[in-house]
């Protein structure tokens, strides 16, 4: 299990156990984190899953891939540590990692 | 007591008990789902799951114990056959009666059948559920002749997956050119070279009239002249909505079950959500029926909201996503609205957008392997173009339009 911290932009906190092989999405889903729609279930398409990535696990959880970055380019609000939470994976390597839910998503 | 029926554990279903807890909903909620089946994903049916690149656990929108979490009753495997709209009660198969305080009609739709000579035979399937597809799976072997019913974006699907196993596919479309229903002539005639470039043989202008068989087995799908050898049969040939409950309890139908801008139905507390709803588009100016993901999650959040005391109008630009093969494709709105096209990318290495215009106003954008097109197509629809600006890989997007 890998711990994952949502904050809200209130700055309310969330802590969940994420299974590995699960995205940072579904975790979200599953535990009805609020600003996390997922309407296109994980597949890159709809980008309503969005969140900031706490800067320093941006090392860890890596940059948005070619399609991913390319949904999001035209968001205002899209920042260095953007990321589509269903395109994060979840390891045990990701135990601790904070996300921010983005303010536009409420 | 308050208690919220929902009818249709699917994506509809799903998300609107999701939203109305979410919303903090205290009623009861019970959600009744004739699939034997927690809510899921259909998209994945003939793409990630059908390909085996997704395992049957990532179908499910969420899981099982969300639904224990936030107590929503599941009633999986239960139908209701009967709605009371003036006692405000449902009854399910078993012959509980069940009254609610509001209800949610989110029934989807079944596949259109073929009633043809030797229609019945084993080896024709239909691509609906979890249950179809399950079945399906095992019957896709590598060589195996499959003949596909309807070259719409399903079959199509099916067809690249098929493809890639290394089956030999064959689809068989009655009008002129695939897709003729959902595109344009332009974005038709380039899924047709991409399929056949991949070795798919696709038959236009070609009725199915009948299939033969061997021992109760399809072998040959019979088109007038022609006859296709087949092992396996998938039929997509549209969807009809299930509005047969609503109608038989008086609630307005008319090509899907009539709702306001509000989802609600003709009657008091009762709303319909997803591919069984025909509602107000005030967007578009017109009434639509549809049959996508986006419309269904955004019609359930609608009604959620207002089920909870606010006042929300359902207006949203449609929108779609079709993958075949390494190809992305994201639709917006209707290419059918434009007069005008405006092609940026290159259509040559697979990573283009038509941008439709009308006038000069964005009504529909057709985006392979550009997701940026797309987004601008979603966030900028209605908005004045200038189509020379717009064909010009040099200016952004964003430049292209006409400001005021
Ligand atoms: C193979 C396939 C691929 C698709 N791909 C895409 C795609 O890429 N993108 C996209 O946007 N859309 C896609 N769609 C369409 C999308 O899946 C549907 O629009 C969506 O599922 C509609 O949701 P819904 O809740 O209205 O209906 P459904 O998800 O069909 O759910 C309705 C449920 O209600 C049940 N039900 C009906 N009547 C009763 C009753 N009386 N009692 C109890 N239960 C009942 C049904 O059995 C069903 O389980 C695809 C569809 C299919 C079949
Ligand atoms: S869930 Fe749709 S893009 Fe992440």
């Amino acid at each position: 299990m890998a711990k994952i911290t949502f904050v809200k932009h209130d700055g309310d906190k969330i802590v969940l156990d994420g299974e590995p092989g699960l995205s940072v999405m579904n975790v979200a889903v599953d535990n009805l984190v609020p600003g996390i729609d997922a309407d296109c279930g994980g597949e890159c398409n709809c980008a309503t899953c969005h969140v900031y990535v706490d800067e320093s696990w941006m090392p860890k959880v890596g940059m948005p891939h070619d399609a991913e970055e390319a949904i999001m380019s035209l968001n205002p609000d899209r920042q260095p540590n953007s990321r589509l939470s269903c395109q994060i994976k979840i390891t045990e390597d990701l135990d601790g990692l904070v996300v921010k839910l983005p303010e536009f998503q409420f | 007591m308050s208690r919220i029926v929902i009818i249709g554990a699917g994506q509809a279903g799903g998300q609107a008990a999701a939203s109305l807890r979410q919303l903090g909903c205290k009623d009861d909620i019970y959600m009744f789902g004739d699939e034997p089946h927690l809510p899921y994903q259909r998209p994945l049916l003939s793409k990630q799951y059908l390909s085996g690149e997704h395992e049957e656990g990532r179908v499910f929108l969420r899981a099982r114990r969300f639904y224990e979490d936030q107590h929503i009753t599941l009633r999986i495997g239960e139908c209701i056959e009967r709605i009371d709209v003036e006692a405000r009660a449902v009854v399910t198969d078993k012959g509980e009666t069940l009254e609610y305080s509001d209800l949610i009609l989110a029934t989807g739709s079944r596949p259109r059948r073929l009633k043809i000579e030797g229609s019945d035979l084993d080896g024709i399937h239909y691509l609906r559920t979890l249950d179809d597809v399950a079945l399906i799976k095992k019957l896709m072997q590598p060589k195996k002749k499959l003949a596909i019913v309807g070259g719409g974006y399903i079959g199509l699907e099916v067809a690249s997956v098929a493809k890639t196993l290394g089956l030999d596919v064959t689809v068989i479309e009655m009008e002129d050119r695939i897709l003729k229903r959902v595109t344009t002539p332009e974005m038709s005639a380039f899924y047709d070279q991409l399929h056949t470039g991949r070795g798919v043989r696709v038959l236009k202008q070609t009725g199915v009239s009948g299939f033969a068989g061997e021992d109760g087995r399809v072998t040959k799908v019979l088109c007038g002249d022609t006859e296709v050898d087949a092992d396996l049969v998938i039929v997509g040939i549209g969807i009809i909505p299930n509005v047969e409950i609503a109608e038989a309890a008086g609630i307005q139908c008319e090509n899907g079950i009539v709702t306001d801008d509000h989802c609600r139905t003709s009657a008091p507390h009762v709303y319909a959500a997803g591919d069984c709803s025909n509602h107000p588009n005030p967007l578009l100016g017109r009434r639509l029926r549809l049959e996508s993901v986006p419309n269904a999650m955004d019609q359930a959040k609608v009604i959620a909201a207002n089920i909870m005391g606010q006042d929300k109008v359902y207006a949203a630009v449609p929108w779609f996503w079709s993958d075949q093969y390494e190809l992305k494709l994201q639709m917006v709105g209707f290419s059918a609205d434009g007069d005008t096209q405006v092609v940026r990318g290159d259509q040559a290495v697979n990573a283009f957008a038509i941008f439709y215009l009308k006038g000069d106003k964005l009504v529909a954008v057709d985006a392979v392997n550009s997701a940026r097109d797309f987004m601008a197509g979603r966030q900028m629809y209605g908005k004045k173009f200038d189509a020379r600006r717009l064909a010009d890989p040099a200016v952004d997007v964003k430049d292209a339009v006409i400001e005021g």
